[in-house]
């Protein structure tokens, strides 16, 4: 059995029900994302088109987190998914290097590595992923993809030809597969990040890496201290200045 | 790109998350920095001993292993205090993931440091005789070096091997770089000679702060080694500078520098004051003995090191990847 995932770019317009059912379903702290859904705008006004283009953790067959992982928090579950064991992360950010879709993050509550583990527990009892149980117009398909009869299988054969993964230049054979996409949704090098111009808010670029009140010596005193929950206010600060270093 | 030329495939991310910055900084840069000089001097006093007298340099013998031992410390502790779960350190010992070169480097680094230690210990008990057995009265610490100085000879037996294990200890950095395979400016082979090169560069410098008192072809031979390894290191940078592997994301990741800005200043700077400046300067001493000006080159290089790793290590973590 390998689990995968496929995306009908045709089909998806942007809701976000997923990104929001996966916050929900897997306690995803402010300013971290398993699952985020990307708008990108082509053409010039007033000839344009909006894609919507869904990134989560493409869970690899040949994972570079996985290899690069010090001590194994990062390991394939015999179902292909690739899963975190947030106890044993020390929280190196080995990972973070190592994935070329930037899908891991560290959890600022945890402080270890985190991402999609296409709903492990919910597969585990015999549930689809949180994200396509809500999808409003099925363009999520999940499935095992070894399995000729199965629904993404099945999928996968009806757009031979059409069916697109990000990066295989990378060699990570990933199993999260996308039909609709273009170079221009799939490449992020193919379009632009205008520094400090989003659509609803111009934050960029996190300031922060992990829990942005946990500094160095917290790290260390933090077995011996309690550490004073924060309401993440300072994740809201929309007048927050964006990221000076970072950005296209 | 094709997509940025023309007005109908322009494409513009109009809303996504925030990304992460910067996930790996100065502590890193700091890290690798440090790591260069503690082994480079294993390198360059294995170098000096096979050519040279030890009473070309008298200090050599307890001074290298200190200097090491200084910089290792400071390497493993930066290599901590980066950790998001420092304590959880000690899984790197107990649930080892062998494909990952940073637990082979973190089980290679630490033995590298005992052996450092055992040498360490043994220069002092040796070169300090007289003050362990009369001056010092903390009892652990004589009872220690008296231990150290009946077993001298194990300095030289053991030495072969902290010069052998000092190899992998310097590149295996390069080998977590290649594992960062989202960051395609490290995915070169050029990324290992660059730390060997690095090592040879900050050992010498290292070492010729403390050659006051060296025989003046020791001392030459330090200059040479400073030049010849800013020489190649400084070729190596500006290959990968200028041709850019022709992969898109090495491209884009080097246009950070190229565009100018803040780490364009930062690269130019670090290239100009740690290689192309002592290159000069380190050539210049080897033929008039100038003390003063080489430890000025070394100084400049050890600056100018810290500059470039600096630079590489952060640029291609401000791509976005997807």
């Amino acid at each position: 059995m390998k689990l995968g995932f496929l995306v009908d770019l045709n089909l998806c317009m942007g809701c976000k029900g997923c990104e929001i059912a996966c916050k929900v379903e897997n306690d995803v702290p402010l300013s971290s994302w398993r699952l985020r859904v990307k708008y990108i705008d082509i053409g010039t006004f007033p000839d344009t088109s909006r894609s919507f283009t869904p990134l989560r953790c493409n869970h690899c067959e040949n994972a570079p987190c996985e290899r690069i992982c010090p001590v194994s928090a990062l390991h394939y579950l015999e179902n292909g998914i690739v899963n975190v064991d947030s106890h044993r992360c020390i929280g190196c950010a080995g990972c973070m290097m190592a994935c070329p879709y930037g899908a891991i993050y560290m959890d600022p509550e945890t402080n270890t590595a985190d991402k999609c583990t296409y709903c492990a527990h919910r597969i585990e009892s015999g549930m689809m992923p949180a994200c396509v149980v809500v999808c409003p117009v099925e363009a999520n398909i999940f499935g095992d993809v070894e399995d000729d009869h199965s629904h993404i299988s099945q999928y996968i054969m009806a757009h031979q030809g059409g069916v697109q993964v990000r990066k295989p230049e990378k060699h990570t054979d990933p199993k999260h597969y996308y039909v609709g996409g273009g170079t221009y949704t799939l490449d992020p090098l193919a379009h632009q990040r205008l520094e400090g111009h989003n659509l609803f808010t111009n934050i960029t670029h996190l300031k922060h890496n992990g829990d942005p009140h946990h500094g160095v010596l917290d790290r260390f005193l933090a077995p011996f201290t309690s550490h004073g929950t924060h309401d993440n206010k300072s994740f809201m600060n929309f007048d927050n200045i964006h990221e000076q270093e970072g950005g296209h | 790109m094709v997509e940025h030329t023309i007005n109908a495939t322009q494409a513009v991310v109009t809303l996504d998350v925030a990304l992460p910055g910067i996930i790996w900084g100065w502590m890193i840069t700091l890290n690798m920095w440090a790591k260069s000089i503690g082994t480079g001097v294993v390198f360059v006093a294995a170098y000096l001993l096979y050519r040279h007298k030890k009473d070309a340099m008298p200090n050599l013998r307890w001074a290298m292993p200190v200097i090491s031992f200084i910089f290792l410390n400071i390497f493993l502790l930066f290599t901590l205090t980066d950790l998001h779960q420092p304590y959880r350190m000690l899984n790197i010992f107990l649930h080892p993931h062998w494909t990952s070169a940073i637990t082979v480097g973190a089980w290679m680094a630490s033995l590298f440091t005992l052996l450092i230690t055992i040498l360490m210990v043994i220069g002092l008990a040796d070169q300090f005789t007289e003050y362990f057995k009369r001056g010092c009265r903390v009892a652990p610490v004589k009872s220690l070096m008296s231990f150290a100085g009946k077993n001298s000879g194990t300095y030289e037996k053991i030495f072969p091997f902290v010069v052998f294990l000092a190899v992998p200890v310097t590149a295996y950095t390069a080998i977590i770089m290649a594992e960062s395979s989202a960051r395609e400016l490290w995915q070169a082979p050029t990324e290992v000679m660059q730390m060997m090169w690095a090592a040879l560069m900050a050992g010498s410098a290292a070492l010729i702060l403390v050659s006051g008192s060296w025989s003046q072809e020791a001392r030459k031979d330090l200059a040479l080694i400073l030049s010849v390894a800013v020489f190649f290191s400084f070729a190596m940078y500006m290959g990968e500078y200028f041709f850019s592997f022709k992969s898109s994301e090495a491209e884009a990741t080097l246009a950070y520098v190229h565009a100018g800005g803040a780490y364009n200043v930062e690269f130019w700077f670090g290239m100009t004051l740690g290689f192309i400046a002592p290159f000069f300067l380190a050539t210049s001493t080897m033929k008039n003995d100038n003390v003063t000006l080489l430890r000025f080159a070394a100084i400049l290089a050890l600056v100018g090191l810290y500059l470039a790793k600096d630079v590489w290590l952060k640029i291609p973590q401000m791509l976005p990847l997807s």
